[in-house]
C-alpha cells in the first residue's frame, strides 16, 4: 500500500501546534513589526493530525498539488477544480468548499470547473463507495493550506518584508531548521494584511507571485482550527448548480449538442447473450428521419462493461430513432441465460441458504452452540433484483474522428470510462477525452460505461458525432442489476433465552460475475458489507456464503450488499424480540453488547476482510457508536410510546461505508396502504463538512429505502426482465413518501475521521419500515419488495 | 415546417406534425431544460405549460401544440425568479436536479390554478412527478412556501 505521507510527518502534525509563530531568528529581517497577529491561529490547537485513507491505494491515488486544483486570476477570481462526479450528493460544491475555506478564499469569488477524466493528473475520480469526502477532505485542506502558505510568502514579498527574489522566497522552504516562517502578515478572507501597517493586498494581486512559488510540504503548513472555519461544518453554502438547475440551464448528459450529431437508440437482446437470429429493418428505415440501422455484436458474460450488443437505429433526431427502434422486427435466439426464471431461482437460493455454506467467519464453536441449544430460532429473508432507475436514463455523446475520441457523458468513473473507450476503439489513452456532465442520478448505474462504449463504437462506425439515448424501457430491462438474495439467519438460545450462537448464510449472485468467470460465490468486498462484520456480542458465530450463479449482469446499487444484509439482520432481531417477548430496541442494544471495537483477527474475520478499503485503525467498528445512533434515533422518535391500532414504530441500525446509521420509522396503515408519516434517522459519519447535504442524503435515502421496501423488484422470465417503465417498476411518489424525515447528526471534531453519506442511509430503512408494519399489524414480511399494501 | 409559440417567441420547427413535442423542443428547438424521463407520461420530467397549464410533453405532438402558448422552464420567468424557483433555491430542494424542471413547472401551474392550495392537494398534485433522489419533503415545503409567499 502506498503511503502518501511519511510516518514522521504524521507524528509532527500530531504534536506540533500548527500556528504562525514569531521565531526569533526572523529578527534579522528587520522589517518585521513586533505586534503581528497570532489571533487567527491559536497556539495550542491541534488542528490537523493527518491519517491514512483508502484513497491512497485507489488507482492513481490522491493528489495534493494545488497547482492542479487551484488557480487565481489577477482580478481575484479563484477557480477550483471539482474532480469527482456530481450526481446529487453535492460533492461538486462540498469538496471545493473545503479547499476554499482552508485557503481563505471568499466563496462568492470562487468558480468551479469540472475536471475531465484524467486520474494521473487529478488522482482517483471513481465517484462511488461513499468515499469522496472520506478520501479527499484531507487533500482539499492540504491544498488550501498550501495556497495560503504561498500567498503568505508572496505577501511578504509584496509588502517588502523580504526581498522580491527567488532566493528570498526559497528561504521559506526546506527542512525546519533552515526554514524561515511566515510572519508579519496575516492571511484573511481573500486578502493578506501587513500586520505592521494594516495595509492589505487581495489574492488577485498576489496571484502572479504566489502561483510561481514552490508548493510547500505538509510540514510547512498551518491549518485552521475548527473554530475558524467559515464554510466547513456550517451547511450554509448552496450547491453551485442550484441556480442553473432551477432555471433549466444545467447541462446533463443529453444536453450537449454537436454539429451534425446523430441520435442512436438500440434494441438489445432480451436475455443477456441471446443471439440475434434475424433483423428486418424495413419499417424502421421507412420512418422519416431514420438514416441507418447498424448491428452491434452480442456479448456474453463476463464482459465487464462491454455493450450488450443488438441493433442500433440511427436518426436525425431522438423521436425518429425511438420510433424506428420500436418497429424493428427482431428474432432473438436462445442464449446462455434464457432459462433464467426468478421464481425458480429464488426457490433454489432458499434451499441453498438452508444448507451449510462456505464458512467465511467462525468465532467460538457454533456447531456446539447449536447442538446444545435449548431452542433454535431461524428465519429467511429475500430480496428481488433492483434497477437503479436514475431519472436520467443512460446517455452518452461520442465524436470519434481522425483517430481521436471525444466523449461527453454523465459518468461516475470518468477515467475508467476513458480507459474503456480507448480499449474499445484501440486508441492510445492520450487520444481520448472524457468530459463529465452533471449526472441525473447515478446510484452505481453510471459507474458502468457500457452506454458510452456504444456511442463511441457507433460514432466511429458512421463517421459522425452520435448520442446514444437509452429509453426508460432500456434502462429497466438492461441494467447492471442489484443482486437478488436469500439470507438465512438462525440463533441458538440457551434455557434462559440468551443468544449463544449465530449462523447467517447469505446467498446471492456476485458482482464478480460481471468481471470474471463466475464462481457462484460472493467476493471479499461483498462479504465485508454487513456480513462478516456482524457486530453482535455473541460467543459462537458462523458467517457463511452459499453458491448462486449469475444469470444477468450484476452491478452495484446504492449501498450494495448492505441492503439485503441489513434487511435480514435487522428484521431478524425484531422477530427474535417478538419471539422472546422483548422490546426490539432493548434486544438490539443487548445484542450489540458492551462498548468495544471489534477485533477482526481474534473474532475469526477472514484475512481478506474488507473495511470499505480503509485501514482498521483509522475506521474501526465501534459498538459504542452503533448503540449511540440507535439510542439517539429511538429517543427522538419517542420509542416505547403507545400507538393506536394500525400504527407502529420500527427500528433498525447498520454500519456501512464506515458510517453508522439508525432509523426509526413510524408506519400508519391507512385503508390497507402503508404510509410513513415520520422517520427519525441518526447518523454518525465522523467529522461533517457539509451538514446540509448530509441531511439531504438521509432524506433521499429514506425515500429510496421506502421504494425498495415497497415497490421496486426486477424479475426475469426466460432471461428477460418483466418490468419496463415506471408503471410496473414504480417509485415512491409525492402522495406517499416518508412525510417528515428528521435527521440527527452526531457531531464530532476533525479527529474523528470523516466518513461518507451517499449510501449508508439506505440499508436500515427497509427493515425499520417492515418492523413498524409488524408492530402496526402483526404481519411479518420477509421478502423485498413487500408491496405497498398489507 | 411547423410554427410554434414557445416562451413568447414564434419558432419555425422543422418537424412533421406527429413528432413528439418533447423531442421537438429538445432536439429541434434546442431547449434542453425539459427532460426525458419515461416517455409514457408517468414521471413528469418533461412537464411544460400549454396555455398556462402543466402537461407532460412526451404525450403531446407538435400538432397538439400548434396555436397554443408553450412555456418551458427556460421561459417560466425572465430572470429565473419565479416564486417557485426562488422557493426551490431557498429550501435547497434539488439533489441531482434532473427532474427539477418538471417539478417546478408542475408546481408553478398548481399554485397558479389554486393559490390557496391545501397540503393534501400539493401531495396529490405533485405525485405525477418522480424524484429518484427523494427530494419530496423539500419539494412539498417549497410548493407551500411559493404558494403562501412565506
Amino acid at each position: 500500500m502506498l503511503h502518501y505521507l511519511e510516518q514522521a510527518a504524521i507524528e509532527k502534525a500530531a504534536t506540533k501546534a500548527l500556528v504562525v509563530r514569531n521565531v526569533s531568528r526572523r529578527a534579522f529581517l528587520g522589517t518585521v513589526a513586533a505586534g503581528f497577529s497570532l489571533a487567527a491561529f491559536p497556539k495550542d490547537a491541534l488542528a490537523f493530525a493527518k491519517y491514512e485513507v483508502g484513497g491512497s491505494s485507489m488507482p492513481n491515488g490522491l493528489v495534493f498539488n494545488p497547482m492542479i486544483f487551484v488557480s487565481i486570476d489577477p482580478d481575484g477570481r479563484v477557480t477550483i477544480v471539482a474532480h469527482r462526479s456530481e450526481m446529487g450528493t453535492g460533492v461538486r460544491t462540498s469538496l471545493p468548499m473545503v479547499l476554499a475555506d482552508e485557503m481563505g478564499a471568499d466563496w462568492d469569488r470562487v468558480n468551479i470547473v469540472q475536471a475531465e477524466g484524467d486520474e494521473p493528473k487529478y488522482g482517483n475520480q471513481d465517484t462511488d463507495g461513499s468515499r469522496s469526502m472520506r478520501h479527499h477532505i484531507q487533500s482539499m485542506r492540504q491544498m488550501g493550506a498550501s495556497v495560503r502558505y504561498m500567498l503568505g510568502v508572496a505577501a511578504m514579498q509584496h509588502f517588502g518584508v523580504i526581498e522580491p527574489t527567488v532566493e528570498a522566497a526559497a528561504a521559506f522552504y526546506g527542512p525546519p531548521e533552515n526554514r524561515l516562517e511566515i510572519e508579519g502578515v496575516t492571511v484573511g478572507v481573500h486578502e493578506v494584511r501587513n500586520d505592521a501597517t494594516g495595509e492589505t493586498v487581495g489574492f488577485g494581486d498576489l496571484a502572479e507571485i504566489a502561483m510561481k512559488l514552490p508548493v510547500p510540504d505538509f510540514d510547512h503548513l498551518t491549518f485552521k482550527d475548527e473554530s475558524e472555519f467559515r464554510y466547513i461544518g456550517k451547511g450554509d453554502i448552496q450547491s453551485v448548480d442550484l441556480h442553473d438547475i432551477t432555471t433549466g440551464k444545467a447541462i446533463y448528459g443529453a444536453d450537449v449538442d454537436l454539429p451534425g450529431m446523430k441520435i442512436a437508440v438500440i434494441a438489445r437482446p432480451p436475455a443477456v447473450g441471446a443471439p440475434l437470429v434475424s433483423v428486418d429493418a424495413t419499417a424502421a428505415e421507412a420512418i422519416p428521419g431514420v438514416e441507418r440501422v447498424v448491428e452491434l455484436p452480442i456479448t456474453v458474460m463476463p464482459a465487464k462493461f462491454a455493450p450488450l450488443g443488438g441493433v442500433a437505429v440511427i436518426a436525425a433526431h431522438t423521436d425518429a430513432a425511438i420510433r424506428g427502434r420500436d418497429v424493428l422486427k427482431l428474432d432473438w435466439g436462445t442464449g446462455p441465460h434464457s432459462q433464467y426464471n426468478s421464481a425458480e431461482f429464488m426457490t433454489e437460493m432458499r434451499k441453498t441458504a438452508n444448507a451449510p455454506g462456505i464458512v467465511l467467519r467462525k468465532e467460538g464453536d457454533p456447531e456446539m452452540a447449536f447442538a446444545n441449544a435449548a431452542k433454535v430460532f431461524g428465519r429467511e429473508y429475500t430480496q428481488a433484483h433492483m434497477a437503479h432507475a436514475p431519472m436520467e436514463p443512460p446517455v452518452a455523446i461520442a465524436d470519434v474522428k481522425d483517430g481521436k475520441a471525444e466523449i461527453w457523458a454523465p459518468v461516475q468513473s470518468p477515467y475508467g470510462t476513458r480507459q474503456d473507450v480507448a480499449a474499445a476503439l484501440d486508441l492510445p489513452i492520450e487520444d481520448v477525452v472524457v468530459h463529465v456532465t452533471l449526472l441525473g442520478g447515478g446510484f452505481g448505474r453510471k459507474s458502468k460505461c457500457d452506454f458510452v462504449l456504444e456511442a463511441a463504437v457507433l460514432s466511429r462506425e458512421i463517421g459522425a458525432p452520435v448520442r446514444v439515448q437509452w429509453t426508460r424501457e432500456d434502462d429497466i430491462r438492461h441494467s447492471f442489476y442489484h443482486t437478488t438474495s436469500a439470507e438465512r439467519i438462525a440463533v441458538a438460545l440457551d434455557d434462559q433465552d440468551r443468544v449463544t450462537g449465530w449462523r447467517h448464510n447469505s446467498v446471492a449472485p456476485s458482482i464478480m460475475s460481471t468481471f470474471a468467470e463466475d464462481s457462484g460465490h460472493q467476493f471479499f468486498i461483498e462479504n465485508g458489507m454487513g456480513h462478516v462484520d456482524m457486530p453482535f456480542e455473541i460467543a459462537n458465530v458462523s458467517i457463511e456464503n452459499g453458491k448462486a450463479m449469475a444469470h444477468t449482469r450484476i452491478g452495484w446499487y446504492r449501498a450494495v450488499s448492505n441492503v439485503p444484509r441489513a434487511w435480514a439482520i435487522q428484521s431478524f432481531v425484531a422477530e427474535l424480540a417478538d419471539e422472546l417477548g422483548r422490546d426490539q430496541k432493548d434486544l438490539l442494544i443487548e445484542l450489540i453488547g458492551s462498548d468495544r471495537e471489534l477485533d477482526p483477527p481474534s473474532q475469526g474475520f477472514p484475512d481478506d476482510f474488507w473495511n470499505y478499503g480503509e485501514g482498521y485503525a483509522e475506521y474501526p467498528i465501534s459498538t459504542a457508536r452503533l448503540k449511540n445512533v440507535t439510542e439517539l434515533a429511538a429517543e427522538k422518535a419517542g420509542w416505547g410510546a403507545q400507538l393506536p391500532e394500525g400504527s407502529g414504530l420500527g427500528i433498525a441500525v447498520h454500519r456501512s461505508f464506515v458510517t453508522y446509521v439508525a432509523a426509526v420509522a413510524r408506519v400508519d396503515i391507512v385503508d390497507g396502504l402503508v404510509t410513513v408519516p415520520e422517520m427519525h434517522i441518526a447518523v454518525d459519519c465522523g467529522f461533517v463538512a457539509n451538514p446540509e447535504r448530509v441531511r439531504s442524503q438521509m432524506e433521499g435515502a429514506a425515500v429510496m429505502g421506502m421504494t425498495l421496501a415497497l415497490n421496486s423488484g426486477i424479475t426475469h422470465e426466460n432471461g428477460a426482465v418483466q418490468q419496463s417503465n415506471f408503471y410496473d417498476y414504480d417509485l415512491v411518489r409525492a402522495n406517499n413518501f416518508p412525510r417528515v424525515v428528521h435527521t440527527h447528526i452526531v457531531n464530532h471534531p476533525f479527529s474523528v475521521h470523516a466518513a461518507g453519506v451517499g449510501e449508508p442511509g439506505v440499508p436500515p430503512i427497509a427493515p425499520a419500515i417492515a418492523n413498524a408494519i409488524f408492530n402496526a399489524t402483526g404481519n411479518r414480511l420477509r421478502d423485498l419488495p413487500i408491496g405497498t399494501t398489507v | 415546417m411547423v410554427q410554434l409559440l414557445i416562451n413568447g417567441e414564434h419558432r419555425n420547427i422543422d418537424a412533421s406534425g406527429d413528432t413528439t413535442l418533447l423531442w421537438a423542443l429538445r432536439d429541434l428547438a434546442g431547449l434542453k431544460g425539459t427532460k426525458y424521463g419515461c416517455g409514457v407520461g408517468v414521471c413528469g420530467a418533461c412537464t411544460i405549460h400549454v396555455d398556462g397549464v402543466a402537461q407532460v410533453s412526451c404525450l403531446l405532438t407538435v400538432s397538439d401544440a400548434e396555436g397554443k402558448a408553450i412555456t418551458t422552464i427556460e421561459g417560466l420567468s425572465e430572470d429565473g425568479n419565479h416564486p417557485v424557483q426562488v422557493a426551490w433555491r431557498d429550501i435547497n430542494v434539488p439533489q441531482c436536479g434532473f427532474c427539477q424542471a418538471g417539478q417546478i413547472m408542475k408546481a408553478a401551474s398548481l399554485i397558479e390554478e389554486k393559490p390557496d392550495i391545501s397540503d393534501q392537494e400539493i401531495l396529490d398534485g405533485m405525485s405525477g412527478n418522480l424524484c429518484r433522489c427523494g427530494c419530496y419533503q423539500r419539494i412539498v415545503s417549497a410548493v407551500r412556501t411559493a404558494a403562501t409567499g412565506s
